[in-house]
């Protein structure tokens, strides 16, 4: 019988001929990522474990991103506890302004096909874009990984996602996501490994399998999977091994379910207040009027995501009154997209523009709502609360579809 | 006996024939601005009154910049009333187009107008040769609704400028100096009057940052003439003066300073106050955790260009956050055509949009606990930029970007060179 | 861990989300005691006040979904609470509360059938008896006990480095 991705994976990585799905393994971890908010936490828990050097600091990547700028009069404390414990323990992979930490881990070449990696954040699913394993978990797993170097793993079972076909124009992997996710719901993959097959995926860009995978936990997904291709080994900057090739699940592998879609029937999506899996089309919301939109974020602040905001907006302004808040994952993204003009059309059409950061996902500056106003964003969350009061409106986009809304002032079809 | 630029703008608004520094004098308006910081609470007050009612709704201009983008539901809650107003109301209204004052200058500001602005930097439209004072909610209010309000004539402080200032040094030392020697009171309601052939030397954002650090000395407002420079900078942004005064001869007073502005030096203001000014050289060395390089104070073109003109080819110190805020949209593109924002990037810089930043202290860039900030913006005051237990010296923006490069207050002269 | 309890319940719904268990604007408070008036209050904000120590909390599927917060389960083990029942749990927050020590049961039929101030009896690892109606439950897996046993994983990992 066949293995699936993820039981190649980590047989690869414990050294286990045979593990399968349901077996609890001890993996061994390629890197770790921490990013500012919980850095403090890490640091005192992983002092408290009584450890006194860390197992491999140059697979310790600190980055500071959710409060940056800092907004809060606390805020600063993390970044300096941050650059203290980087040098007592000797770290030197911290990012201190550059960008979210999921867009950091892939570009900035840490992650690579096949490792095994963790983040104390819960889109660390991410890195499944480029063939890794990675998983989020918390401050205090993740201070026992920094003085072992392990974490115990059950593998997950799998469920197969196979999309074949040309995706229609304006449709986006982002409006596949969203499908995906409504259609399984928000519980759906809980525990479970997706893994993306299919010849819409062989054909999209690593940047668009980044926004899949970043997604995934918004079914409940311990991981997503995208097996390495030349596109992979491009963006990682490694020569593409057939090792890394056999990263993907075997046809008569033991999976849990296997789904199929179509691309050409799939359309522009909005997830609804304030359930990521309350999927309904574009069409049927059309007209509904928005006090703002935000592009931006891990899953969807890419460059490929501001050009295409761009190439709506362009030689058209935002409507009035209407704030159309854009934030690039990246300060890398950020000078792509100033060198190519991208920047400049989205500020000329009257787009705010911040500097490379959460911003507004995260709920902490960068655009805060209040009673009675309705967003349309392009991250990952619409929960309750999230950008402001339990009376705000949050709707998922595409960046398509949300710079379409931020023409009109409505929610309109790209 | 003749009158300065102060009396005869408002001579104008009252329409009378001449005023006298003690004189209360009811004027017509030409423009109320008022930003987020406190257009809320004129709103408030406005919807008790029994009689609600504008003026003229053509003079007012509301601006969203000091929290921009929201960083609470507070803040979120304050703009929607003043936006949702505004819409109602049909008031000119800006939001994340960049502080406030720029946005005056760049588009409403004429020579020889009377303006009030619920801000007390309004003082910079004294760059135009117009007349603008920080008021209170009440005060906005009751000129919202009457389209007048009455004005105590100040007593005028004329600083006659000769020389021109030495490379390096800008005319943000320049001002600090000034405030430096007359004390942050120095200026108390009076109006600081700048002319003299060393006027001529200095760019229209030379004139908007010594004006708008004018409230620093307590001043009411501060004019310059407006000249050549400020004719051309109008035109170029086709508006006509409303009137051109020129101060007499013969006009009185309170004090007159000579400055020669070959004299100045690179300065900081020291914390916790803005005339706590000390030449540069005498903090060298003192560590800093966050540099500033914006406000309507310091964020015009001129600015970043001697930002970005240090920062070529040199990167931010690790222990540095550098934010760089233009103070307009259109300060912004501009910038970014010129490839600045790109070499502020390539830095290590964080670039924010155009808005009020660390200068008002909330929603970007905050300092904690102990920390310590070099910035152009207009105030040092404890607390202002974060954590009460916080740090802010005050300098040009050559000064504050060459900090942020060493990683403590130095000036740009002090850099190691480049090599080629 | 053969122990019974009985509780008062605060009764909560599916897809209770890390980001209403504690908003992420209260996570970089110094300390979790610090945040504990603020959990749950997107939903409902007068909660945080209402929990009494050794309450407490049946939900539906997908208790703890969302962002990987360890603060989750911390804030909710701050407020006193002895457990969480719901029909299913997030991942990461199953994790998170296991190496907390914050006891977690899944129940799936017992937050459609209870009410906020009903009283329950656990027989932890067999069943919950409300209102006459007794659901059974099960126990936990073998390879987390050993964390529990120890008290958590930072006590866990004490005992490896030599400290305990």
């Amino acid at each position: 019988m066949g293995a699936t991705f993820i039981e190649k994976l980590l047989r690869r990585n414990t050294g286990i001929a045979d593990a399968k799905c349901g077996d609890i393994v001890t993996a061994n971890v390629d890197r770790v990522m921490i990013h500012d908010i919980f850095i403090p936490f890490v640091k005192e828990k992983f002092e408290e474990m009584g450890f006194t050097e860390i197992w491999d600091p140059d697979k310790v990547v600190l980055i500071y991103d959710h409060l940056v700028p800092a907004s809060q009069l606390d805020d600063p404390r993390h970044h300096r506890i941050g650059n203290e414990f980087a040098a007592k323990y000797g770290l030197t992979h911290v990012h201190r302004s550059d960008g979210i930490c999921h867009q950091l881990m892939t570009e900035a070449g840490y992650v690579k096909p096949g490792n095994v990696v963790f983040g104390t954040d819960s889109h660390t699913t991410t890195y499944g874009c480029v063939g890794a394993f990675s998983s989020g978990i918390g401050y205090t797993e993740m201070a026992s990984i920094l003085g072992t170097g392990t974490l115990w793993v059950k593998i997950p079972e799998t469920i197969k996602v196979v999309i074949d076909g040309e995706l229609p124009e304006h449709v986006t992997s982002k409006d596949v996501i969203l499908r995906l996710i409504g259609d399984l719901t928000a519980a759906g993959a809980s525990y479970c490994a997706l893994e993306f097959s299919g010849s819409t995926v062989e054909n999209m860009t690593v940047a668009s399998r980044m926004t899949m995978a970043n997604m995934a936990i918004e079914a409940g997904a311990k991981c997503a999977l995208f097996t390495p291709d030349e596109k992979t080994a491009e963006y990682c900057a490694v020569e593409l091994t057939e090792d890394m090739k056999t990263l993907s699940g075997d046809p008569d592998a033991n999976y849990l379910k296997t789904i199929h879609y179509q691309a050409e029937e799939l359309v522009p999506a909005l997830a609804c207040p304030s359930q990521v899996d309350k999927i309904r089309p574009v069409s049927e919301l059309e007209g509904l009027e928005i006090d703002q939109v935000f592009l931006g974020s891990c899953t969807n602040g890419r460059l490929e995501d501001l050009r295409t905001a761009a190439a709506i907006v362009k030689g058209k302004t935002v409507a009035p009154f209407v704030k159309f808040i854009v934030t690039p994952a990246s300060r890398k993204i950020y000078l792509e997209a100033l060198e190519d003009g991208t920047l400049d059309t989205l500020a000329a059409a009257g787009a705010i523009i911040t500097h490379p950061g959460c911003g507004l996902c995260c709920g902490r500056t960068g655009g805060i709502l209040t009673d009675g106003e309705r967003v349309v964003a392009t991250n990952n969350r619409n929960f309750l609360g999230r950008m402001g009061t339990s009376k705000v409106e949050i709707y998922l986009a595409s960046p398509a579809t949300a710079a379409a809304c931020a023409v009109t002032g409505k929610i309109t079809l790209p | 006996m003749g009158m300065t630029l102060a009396e005869k703008i408002i001579a104008s608004a009252a329409g009378v024939e001449s005023v006298r520094p003690g004189d209360i004098h009811t004027v017509e308006l030409d423009y109320l601005m008022s930003n987020d910081g406190t257009t809320h609470l004129t709103i408030d007050m406005y919807n008790k009154l029994a009689h609600p009612h504008i003026a003229d709704v053509s003079k007012l201009v509301w601006i969203v910049d000091h929290n921009l983008p929201s960083d609470s539901v507070k803040t979120a809650a304050s703009h929607k009333k003043m936006r949702d107003f505004a819409k109602q109301n049909g008031i000119a209204f800006y939001e994340g187009k960049g502080v406030c004052h720029q946005i005056m200058m760049e588009h409403h500001v004429r020579p020889g107008q009377l303006i009030f602005g619920a801000d007390s930097h309004t003082c910079a439209y004294g760059a135009l040769g117009a007349f603008g004072t920080g008021v209170g909610c009440t005060d906005y209010l009751y000129a919202m609704v009457t389209g007048k309000s009455w004005v105590l004539v100040p007593e005028s402080l004329r600083f006659n400028l000769t020389g021109r200032l030495n490379p390096g040094v800008t005319a943000r030392d320049l001002i600090l100096t000034i405030i430096g020697r007359i004390g942050a009171n120095g200026a108390n309601y009076k109006a600081m009057e700048f002319g003299g052939e060393g006027l001529k030397t200095l760019t229209m954002s030379d004139r908007i940052a010594i004006c708008n650090l004018c409230v620093e000395a307590g001043a009411k407002t501060a004019l310059m003439e407006a000249d050549e420079v400020a004719l051309d900078y109008l035109a170029q942004r086709g508006r006509a003066p409303k009137h051109v005064f020129h101060a007499d001869p013969d006009a009185a007073y309170a004090e007159t300073y000579e400055i020669d502005m070959t004299e100045i030096v690179p300065v900081v203001a020291k914390p916790h106050f803005v005339d706590q000014v000390v030449p540069a050289s005498q903090c060298l060395g003192t560590r800093i955790d966050e540099a500033f390089l914006g406000s309507c104070n310091n964020g015009r073109m001129e600015d970043l260009r001697a930002g970005a003109a240090i920062l070529k080819g040199r990167k931010v110190a690790d222990s540095v956050r550098f934010l760089v805020v233009p103070a307009s949209g259109e300060i912004y593109r501009q910038a970014l055509e010129e490839g600045l924002l790109k070499i502020f990037m390539e830095s290590g810089a964080i670039v924010m949009n155009a808005n009020c930043s660390v200068c008002w202290g909330s929603c970007q860039g905050v300092i904690g606990e102990g920390e310590t900030l070099i910035s152009t913006g207009t105030r040092n005051f404890k607390g202002r930029a974060g954590h009460p237990n916080s740090f802010v010296y005050l300098a040009s923006a050559e000064t504050v970007t060459a900090s942020a490069v060493a990683g403590e207050i130095t000036t740009a002269d002090r850099l190691p060179k480049l090599e080629d | 861990m053969a122990e019974t309890f009985t509780a008062r319940i605060w009764a909560l719904g599916d897809d209770i989300d890390t980001d209403i268990v504690i908003p992420t604007e209260y996570l970089a408070l110094k300390t979790v005691q610090d945040m504990t008036p603020y959990a749950f209050s997107p939903l409902r904000p007068e909660l945080a006040a209402q929990i009494q120590p050794g309450d407490v909390i049946v939900a539906g599927k997908n208790f703890g979904c969302g962002s990987s917060r360890e603060q989750a389960p911390e804030v909710i083990k701050a407020l006193g609470v002895k457990a969480v029942i719901a029909g299913s749990f997030a991942r990461i927050f199953y994790r998170n509360a296991i190496n907390n020590g914050l006891l977690l049961i899944e129940c799936p039929a017992l937050c459609t059938d209870v009410q906020d101030g009903d009283e329950i009896t656990v027989e932890v690892g067999k069943s919950i008896t409300v209102g006459g109606r007794t659901y059974p439950i099960g126990a936990l897996p073998e390879n987390l006990l050993d964390i529990i046993n120890a008290g958590g994983l930072v006590k866990a990992m004490r005992k490896r480095n030599g400290l305990d």
